[in-house]
């Protein structure tokens, strides 16, 4: 059940506990269960809303930035990486392979603030031997969920 | 002028479905539970594949059976899936549909006069096309007490010596019944006994719910005397590149291969080489589409369950098909009822032959929330009915 659980609550954390019992046809007890147990060995770590900011009037502005860095004796990347991913504006941190190091993913209110953050903070660490920023233009699927258009059911209502 | 129409297809009883259709594409608001197709899209690298076949310019005709590397890798599908070897150069023959296939593979075997058992509630066009190619069809009342399957019985009781050929439908559309290996096995002996041919249509073959789908060509003496009707449409979500295939002995694949010959040329290039990539590497959108459906099935099972309305567990496709006797009314009422008043699509058991009476065809192939709200609203109809009646 948790691989089955796990893809639907990925797609759609809100769903009804008795409506998910039903469909994976199990307990609603064992649901309760099993979520409790994916979410205190870290499996689940959190509940997001994904929001289209694009269609509000509030302004947000985000962008992709690789930065190169020089790993330290005996911690690797984790160090830097950490000094980096304590920042509240950044949303995210990977270690990549290939051309650069981190790509690091930022939001802000605007491009002045996201400019702000890389040439004050970011490049300034020690460890940072360059940075590239690229700002998000459009977001046209995010977390699998496509944004820029709806679906529709294009089907012959009654069929064989 | 002389007369201008065919006797024998004016005579032909046209689809159960249509009339439903037109009036509830006069509705622009229906909400319908009354597909017969996959909601989801084809998915993407097929649809690519398909694309880039059209870029290369591989726009012109096939050979007649179909393309050599999709009727290999179909080969290797059924030695996959059945363990069962059929020889991609004789015994594979690539159809328009598994409707097609359907249609030229009882031409292919009868002989006027021959009857067809044909087990009802079943798919709209056996009965047609077995008349068409100069049968007799034979009907054999499936039972809700028996969860629709076929019976060792109710075949051997269908048998006369004219019997030429039994068309096997499952995974059914519309009951959504299974024939377990055990069910096989029994009719397998009958079928064997008196020597007749099977045309088994497993279209839904990927869509089970209980265990894997068992074909009736894995049960011993089989293989030889069936015609194995499968397609691309269900499991792959691409009914509109109507593409299905079959596979049988070389005998019979040979004139089928005619017939498909002089009335088809060949089956559509495009959706071929799209179909050469489902089976490659299409596995596992089979996985995903199969446990959403099942989410649904059991979804539906419960709210059935709940509105206390009578309905077997089916096991495969994506129908249900709930009884509604209690309501003292033909299918096609309930049905003109519930559209007229609930604004919501089902369609009559009847359509899918006489013994259909006093059941729908309820179709899951709609996303859990489209579900919920058709629901609810035959929750409500069913009440309504209820108090109607006291």
């Amino acid at each position: 059940m948790r691989e089955e659980l796990l893809a639907i609550v990925e797609k759609n954390s809100r769903i009804d506990l008795k409506e998910l019992a039903v469909i994976l046809g199990v307990e609603e007890i064992d649901v309760v269960n099993e979520l409790a147990a994916l979410e205190a060995e870290g499996i689940i770590c959190g509940y997001h809303t994904m929001i289209d900011w694009e269609k509000t009037s509030i302004e947000k502005v985000s962008a992709l930035i690789e930065v190169r860095v020089t790993p330290q004796r005996g911690q690797g990347f984790d160090n830097i990486a950490e000094r980096i991913y304590k920042y509240p504006e950044v949303t995210s941190v990977y270690l990549i392979s290939g051309g650069y190091d981190l790509l690091v993913t930022l939001e802000g209110k605007s491009l002045k603030e996201i400019s702000g953050f890389v040439s004050d903070k970011l490049s300034t660490l020690d460890s940072v031997l360059s940075t590239a920023t690229h700002f998000i233009l459009k977001k046209y699927k995010d977390h699998g969920t496509i944004l820029a258009k709806k679906y529709e059911d294009t089907r012959e209502k009654v069929t064989p | 002028m002389k007369k201008m129409l065919s006797d024998q297809i004016v005579a032909l009883k046209p689809s159960g479905i249509r009339k439903f259709f037109d009036i509830v594409s006069e509705m622009d608001d229906a909400i319908s539970l009354g597909v017969g197709e996959p909601d989801f899209d084809t998915p993407w690298h097929i649809r690519d594949e398909g694309i880039y076949s059209l870029e290369k310019g591989r726009t012109f005709y096939t050979s007649n059976a179909g393309l050599k590397e999709l009727k290999e890798e179909i080969s290797k599908y059924h030695k996959r899936k059945q363990g069962v070897t059929y020889d991609p150069a004789n015994e594979v023959l690539v159809t328009v549909g598994g409707s097609e296939a359907i249609d030229i593979g009882l031409r292919a075997v009868i002989n006027p006069g021959d009857e067809v058992l044909i087990p009802q509630p079943s798919f709209v066009s056996y009965e047609p096309c077995a008349i068409m190619a100069g049968g007799v069809p034979v009907i054999i009342e499936l039972k809700a007490e028996n969860e629709f399957r076929l019976t060792a019985q109710e075949l051997e009781d269908a048998i006369t010596e004219r019997t030429k050929v039994l068309v096997l439908p499952f995974p059914n559309n519309p009951t959504g019944a299974i024939m377990e290996r055990a069910d096989l096995e029994a009719v397998a002996e009958v079928i064997r006994k008196h020597d007749i041919l099977v045309m088994s249509d497993e279209i839904y073959a990927e869509l089970t719910y209980k265990e894997k789908h068992v074909s009736i060509v894995e049960i011993e003496g089989m293989r030889e005397r069936t015609i194995l009707i499968n397609g691309f449409s269900k499991a792959y979500a691409m009914t509109g590149w109507r593409l299905g295939y079959a596979c049988g002995p070389k005998e019979i694949i040979q004139q089928m291969t005619k017939i498909h010959q002089f009335a088809i040329m060949c089956a559509p290039t495009t959706s071929q080489y799209a179909a050469v990539e489902a089976l490659r590497n299409g596995e596992s959108d089979v996985q995903e589409m199969r446990a959403a459906y099942n989410q649904r099935r059991r979804y539906l099972m419960n709210a059935f369950r709940e509105m206390k309305l009578e309905c077997f567990e089916p096991f495969g496709a994506f129908y249900v098909f709930p009884c509604i006797k209690e309501f003292g009314m033909t299918s096609e009422e309930f049905a003109e009822r519930f559209l007229a008043e609930e604004k919501v699509a089902v369609v009559p058991g009847t359509a899918f032959g006489d013994c259909g009476e006093g059941y729908l065809r309820i179709s899951y192939a709609y996303s859990l929330d489209n579900l919920k709200v058709a629901i609810g609203k035959l929750a409500d109809f069913v009440e309504k009915l209820r108090a109607e009646k006291k």
